[in-house]
């Protein structure tokens, strides 16, 4: 990731340590992943030591120490999910892409995350790809909506 | 737009919108809260664009892209006024005809309409629909009236209204007093009054004071305060600011989860415009109260909807909870007094300071005032937002509001409160929804989630999806939390797993108790009431689990197998095309049979089946038939040859 970007991000927080989350999660958003060159950049211009930036990286589901793959597989395993069978739907997910939860396959075709609730449950089981909603799902479904991505 | 500096020039603003506005005037308003956006509210509102070019009134019909309206199930919605109509499931095809039959002709298209499903008569309006003429939307009625990010929509509905009066005609004293009496109660979860928790603050020596907007709404399936900052987002910072005023902070915090994309920027929007009209900043209203508020977007983490780990969030570390020997309230962000309140709470405070604490209590139980909004999901025929007044009973939101349980299944059970809350069976149905009374019934009122779940939901399952939630969400500070909710999940997925034993019950009961008692912060506390309360209900699941190795469900994986009735196998080879794990033999006119040596249990030959044969079964508990011989398995024009 362009240094200069990383701290045009961070002069936009005024280098306050309060908004380190803020800053990562701006960084995350722009790159899809957290690269140690960036966390080194931060600790340097915040005056935040690695260890805690590692911390927080590694506490909160937003951030990826690893990169993504081209696609971002979201399955919600939110209550009302579950009840409609989003179990069925993860194996499903997990048959065809052969990664698990929190993996990227290695072409970085897929990359698979469960989440708690997308908050569209009138449409459960529901999986999001790259932002956009396939709901309703039969485990059948859901192999024919991922065959569409590259 | 300069400042606004009194009562009267506010009133003024009003009266010009208002006045600028016509009674007859056309508008179509489209739902476009997020689930709405999911079922394609977004090539709906382009085609009304493209069709009001087309049909040249673009410069005649007002097109207001609104909130969430609540009936998610019936998506995306459109309601034309002035007349009200209320069309369903719109999809683009629908619009042209929208635009020339029913804007240009007032003639209304009966195949959008909503059908009551027990009369079968049509119903125009979106307020005479069963789902909406039960609630009493007193938070939400202004959702579908207004586009989120126009302050004038909030104006023109008396918007403001109420922080003019606190900050010009009230004391902060009055407030307090108003906000006292109407016993407003925490909407986040554990329902704390918040006029005592402001008061803390406000009787505190401390100079500096914080108020927040705890908006991570995190509980799976419920969507409320979501629908109600992205709808509505005016309402909240205006009781923000009320709030502010009262305990005499200077700064607010909105801390709402960056799943949450539209709602952060509409607040962001809204922020900026009570800014540029003055409800916001220097001298608000012309008065000597300054107040800022700033958006703080959290990184994905359940437990930082605890107030103390949300703090300490804000603070920019990792969102863990600190022990409260000093309530947050006296000592809290930046160790400064600071008053936390969820989304809904500060949605209340306008419509308090406006109508009266007497006009409020009127609404609700004893000690429950008000409404609440529930998030009603799962087995349910209508999936949506609802609004009711406090006491209303589980099985009037259900079945009236709610419409009863999909597909003509049997009523199991209903989960409140989240993870932290409990399942209530079919001999409470009559309960009156109130904070007390659903904790006194093993649950809780939490956030508002509300999660119907019918015969084929297995209770033992439920229990150990939500420790499996809360092991993952866990923060790993205390023990009894990281090491005890863990161990209880894994003896759970024993159970379910069929590997359930003698005394798996009470040593699940001992870390339970524990976990109650010790643990840091409420996640930890409150993390076995999904297992008691459904071991109090549903015991019985339990034991068949474990002693029997039998799921009554049907569900637990482990321990059901897929067998194809020979009897009412038609050999038509929907399952045996689409079995991913080609466990099924068979073939044209040839029944079908499942090789449990292949089977993977995924369920697909099930939903496949068509329903007229019904022939393939889930059974538990007792050993799958023998194969049929495969001479028998020919079938002879459609009848069976033996």
């Amino acid at each position: 990731m362009d240094i200069n970007k990383i701290d045009q991000i961070i002069d936009g927080h005024n280098s306050e340590a309060s908004s380190l989350i803020q800053v990562l999660l701006e960084i995350q958003s722009e790159n899809r992943w957290l690269p140690r060159q960036a966390l080194e950049r931060i600790s340097e211009r915040m005056d935040v030591p690695l260890s805690r930036i590692q911390h927080i990286a590694t506490f909160y589901k937003a951030f990826s120490l690893v990169p993504k793959g081209r696609h971002e597989i979201h399955i919600c395993m939110g209550t009302a999910c579950h009840v409609r069978g989003a179990q069925n739907i993860l194996s499903a997910l997990e048959d065809h892409t052969g990664i698990k939860p929190g993996e990227t396959d290695l072409a970085l075709k897929f990359s698979l995350e469960t989440v708690n609730c997308l908050g569209c449950c009138a449409l459960g089981p529901v999986i999001e790809v790259d932002g956009q909603i396939h709901g309703k799902l039969t485990p059948p479904e859901t192999a024919e909506a991922l065959k569409k991505y590259e | 737009m300069p400042k606004l500096n009194s009562s009267a020039e506010l009133e003024k603003l009003r009266e010009e919108i208002l006045s600028g506005r016509n009674s007859n005037q056309k508008i179509i308003t489209l739902c476009s809260g997020t689930a709405c956006h999911a079922t394609g509210s977004r090539a709906v509102a382009e085609s009304i664009e493209l069709e009001l070019k087309n049909q040249g009134l673009s410069d005649q019909v007002i097109v207001r892209k609104t909130g969430c309206h609540g009936f998610c199930e019936r998506g995306p919605i459109i309601v034309i006024y002035p007349e009200g109509i209320c069309y369903l499931q719109v999809e683009p095809e629908n619009i042209p005809e929208i635009i020339s039959q029913t804007i240009k002709e007032n003639k209304i298209l009966e195949h959008l309409l909503y059908v009551d499903p027990d009369s079968e008569e049509k119903i125009t309006k979106e307020t005479e629909i069963p789902f909406y003429k039960n609630q009493q939307r007193l938070l939400f009625e202004a959702n579908i009236k207004i586009d989120p990010k126009s302050i004038e929509d909030y104006l023109a509905l008396g918007g403001y209204k109420a922080l003019a009066r606190a900050v010009l005609e009230m004391t902060p004293e009055q407030v307090l007093e108003e906000v006292k009496k109407a016993n407003l109660r925490g909407r986040g979860g554990g329902g704390f009054p918040a006029g005592t928790k402001w008061e803390g603050t406000r009787n505190t020596p401390e100079e500096t004071r914080y108020v927040i907007v705890n908006a991570d709404e995190g509980d799976p399936g419920a969507y409320m305060d979501r629908s109600l900052l992205e709808g509505n987002p005016h309402s909240v910072l205006e009781g923000l600011a009320i709030g502010a005023y009262t305990v005499g902070a200077r700064e607010g915090y909105i801390y709402v989860r960056q799943e949450y994309p539209l709602a952060v920027e509409n607040i962001d929007v809204a922020i900026k415009q009570a800014e540029e009209k003055g409800f916001l900043g220097k001298n608000i209203l012309g008065s000597d109260f300054d107040f800022t508020v700033k958006v703080h977007q959290g990184a994905g983490a359940f437990v930082c909807g605890e107030s103390t780990a949300l703090m300490t969030a804000l603070e920019g570390r990792t969102g863990e909870p600190r022990p409260k020997y000093i309530r947050s309230n006296i000592k809290g962000l930046w160790d400064k007094p600071t008053v936390l309140n969820n989304v809904e709470t500060w949605a209340n405070v306008p419509l308090i300071i406006n109508n009266g604490a007497d006009w409020f209590s009127s609404y609700g139980t004893e000690t429950s005032k008000g409404t609440k909004i529930f998030s009603l999901v799962g087995k349910i025929n209508n999936t949506g937002l609802v609004e009711v007044p406090m006491g209303m009973s589980l099985r009037d939101i259900i079945f009236k509001v709610g419409g009863g349980i999909r597909g003509g299944k049997q009523f199991k059970a209903v989960q409140t409160g989240g993870p932290s809350g409990g399942c209530l069976p079919e001999h409470l149905l009559d309960l009156e929804v109130g904070f007390d009374e659903l904790t006194q019934a093993g649950s809780m009122m939490g956030s508002g989630g509300m999660i119907v779940m019918d015969e084929d939901t297995c209770m033992v399952d439920v229990a150990r999806y939500f420790l499996d939630f809360l092991t993952d969400e866990s923060c790993g500070k205390c023990v009894p939390c990281r090491e005890g909710v863990k161990q209880m999940l894994e003896t759970l997925t024993d159970i379910t797993d069929g590997r359930g034993q003698e005394g798996h019950l009470e040593q699940l009961e001992d870390l339970g108790e524990l976990a109650r008692e010790v643990a840091l912060c409420a996640l930890g506390q409150t993390a076995p009431n999904p297992f008691l309360s459904t071991l109090k209900y549903f015991r019985d699941e339990y034991e068949a689990h474990i002693k029997e190795k039998r799921c009554p469900a049907l569900y637990c994986r482990e321990l059901i197998d897929y067998y194809i009735d020979p009897e009412k196998c038609q050999a038509c080879q929907a399952c045996l095309k689409k079995c991913p794990a080609d466990a099924i033999i068979g073939g044209k006119k040839t029944i079908h049979v499942i090789d449990q040596e292949k089977c993977t249990k995924c369920n697909t030959c099930f939903e496949v089946c068509p329903s007229r044969f019904s022939a393939v079964k889930k059974i538990s508990g007792e050993p799958v038939p023998p194969p049929i011989p495969e001479e028998e398995r020919t079938i002879v024009r459609g009848s069976k040859e033996k």
